[in-house]
């Protein structure tokens, strides 16, 4: 297999995503078959040929640096499972 | 009425023969009779449906409508909708209450459509069959032990079952149209930018596009005037004046040049899906349309481009789900890092596990210009081939799928094989080009599409090619037995 266990414990670890020990064999072999797939582009000529920004060459508009939304905070912090004084709680982070 | 398009029944409604309350009452009762043997929907929305319908009526009686005045519709569930649930298919999204409209929920919903609910997807926008949903598979209405496509299955089934008028969707790689052609339905999706993708969930943003999924091309074209439009809030959207779509569409028949790639018709493609598409090139030739062999010499590279690109822009759009803000969180982590990790395994099924994953090793350190880089390079490719072609031809024509749909569980063990259903419909969006399928026969009695596409900016151009086809053929008007009544 082109990936290895090692590779796809990496490969989640940078991607802040867990998966079960029994998942690991099926994830490692199915990535492989993708890796190996997408492969074939390598022996595509593109000598030369500049790499898509945007499908229809368009630049990113500019706008004023002003604020245009109101604050919404009360409202978006409904959907988080833990809020205390307006501020999302999460595990300690530093001792 | 539920037989009716939604250009007869915006009639209906503007002669006052029928009202929008008693049109959302019927569709609601069609969903809560119908839909348990599909599952195309994930939340329906009877109350609000109902107020929106008394307030279309209202407005009906005051005459300041529009085509979609009064009309029910349903939304993917991949679009936010205020104070309804919005999951995108996902567990990570279950108990999400979406505090704003995307935009194109809020320009219909200032149309006056009614929205029923919101319908099923692919976890993420992410598969081509409807099997990756939180929610479960979705059924095909015309054999209910297939698939209806992905990743718009809901929507697609619940319009082939006509338990909607029309119903949004979105396309990535063919996310409308492949499903679109496995239901025997119309499906549009939009040149890149051309409707905003402002509170529509991120799968890979410089290919994700919102389009519709409705009976014809005529109800296409009424929905897509609504929709398209420059947005502030989207800044990929295009400030491009968007023109009289139906118009355009009933404007006298000119001769087109229909290129037609020998690329689609290779041996993936089913024989007998080969010939139907062949009979639909033949009433446009009837027409006055002039057939040309066209050769797109990248094409071939579009799958892996595409499994390149779209895991890499979703392992990114992806990492703002992290169970701190909203959405799913798990219990017990000890630290941050655990927290993300665990909640992100929890909440994302094995699909989009492996796109991320697949996303993260294309972007990491040492493999980006061997595969990111250089996928963009072909994508640039492929985009010139497209280009050229346009150059002589004014649409290009083909099948939008390979086959007709396949049955649940066929191909979900193998990710390739699912990945190769859209080997025509990917194309388009990785040049940002407007694309079409519609209903062009039966195999077996399972519908297959054909699928049109036009050069940026060109829906005009795919609206009366469609126009005028179904007014030669009768496709569009079949009905999967069990859903006529």
């Amino acid at each position: 297999m082109l990936l290895n266990r090692e590779d796809v414990e990496k490969l989640c670890l940078l991607s802040r995503l867990e998966i079960t020990q029994e998942e690991m064999e099926d994830v490692s072999a199915k990535l492989s078959d993708i890796v190996n797939m997408v492969k074939q582009l390598q022996a595509a000529e593109t000598t030369g040929v500049l790499p898509m920004a945007h499908p229809l060459d368009q630049a990113q508009r500019m706008r004023e640096d002003t604020a245009t939304e109101k604050d919404h905070h009360e409202k978006y912090q409904q959907n988080a499972s833990l809020v205390e004084r307006d501020l999302y709680l999460v595990p300690k982070v530093i001792d | 009425m539920h037989d009716a398009t939604i250009a007869h029944l915006a009639q209906s409604l503007k002669d006052r023969k029928v009202s929008s309350k008693e049109l959302t009452k019927h569709f609601l009762d069609r969903i809560s009779r119908l839909d348990t043997g599909l599952n195309s929907f994930i939340t329906v929305c009877e109350e609000e449906a109902l107020a929106q319908a008394d307030s279309a009526d209202e407005r009906l009686a005051t005459g300041d409508v529009t085509p979609l005045t009064g009309i029910p519709i349903a939304h993917k569930d991949i679009f936010c909708t205020e104070g309804v649930k919005t999951s995108c298919g996902s567990r990570i999204l279950d108990n999400f209450i979406s505090p704003y409209d995307a935009t194109v929920v809020a320009k219909l919903k200032a149309a006056g459509a009614v929205m029923l609910g919101k319908t099923n997807m692919d976890e993420f926008a992410m598969g081509s069959s409807n099997e990756t949903s939180f929610y479960g598979v979705v059924h095909n209405p015309w054999d209910t032990t297939r698939v209806p496509g992905g990743s718009s299955g809901g929507s697609a089934a619940a319009v082939a079952a006509q338990l909607v008028s029309g119903a949004t969707g979105t396309d990535t790689g063919g996310s409308i149209r492949q499903p679109a052609a496995l239901t025997g339905i119309t499906g549009l999706k939009p040149t890149y930018g051309r409707v905003s993708r402002y509170g529509m969930v991120a799968f890979a943003s410089s290919l994700d596009q919102a389009g519709t999924l409705t009976r014809t091309a005529e109800d296409s074209a009424l929905m897509l005037q609504v929709m398209a439009g420059a947005d502030e809030r989207d800044s990929t959207s295009l400030p491009a004046t968007v023109p009289d779509f139906s118009k355009a569409q009933k404007s006298a028949w000119e001769n087109i040049t229909i290129g037609v790639p020998d690329n689609f018709f290779d041996d993936s493609l089913d024989t007998k899906n080969a010939q139907l598409v062949k009979e639909a090139l033949s009433v446009f030739e009837k027409l006055g349309a002039r057939i040309k062999d066209i050769h797109l010499k990248h094409i071939h590279l579009s799958v892996p481009v595409y499994y390149v690109v779209a895991p890499a822009e979703a392992s990114s759009n992806l990492s703002r789900f992290d169970g701190v803000r909203f959405g799913h969180r798990a219990e017990h982590a000890e630290n941050l890092t655990e927290l993300y990790m665990k909640t992100r395994g929890e909440g994302f099924g094995s699909e989009v596990k492996r796109r991320i994953l697949t996303g993260t090793y294309v972007l990491s350190a040492g493999y980006y210009d061997a595969y990111y880089l250089q996928a963009q390079k072909v994508r640039q490719l492929i985009s010139q081939d497209f280009a050229e072609a346009f150059k002589t031809v004014d649409v290009i024509a083909g099948p939008t799928t390979p086959t007709p749909a396949f049955r649940i569980g066929q191909k979900t063990d193998d990710p390739i094989q699912m990945y190769l259903n859209d080997m025509y419909t990917i194309g388009a969006p990785l040049a940002g080009l407007p694309a079409l399928s519609m209903p062009c026969g039966f195999i077996n009695n399972l519908p297959v599409g054909l699928q049109l596409i036009g050069p940026h900016l060109s829906e005009e151009k795919l609206f009366k090619a469609g126009y005028y086809y179904q007014q030669e053929t009768d496709w569009h008007n079949f009905v999967p037995s069990g859903y006529e009544a």
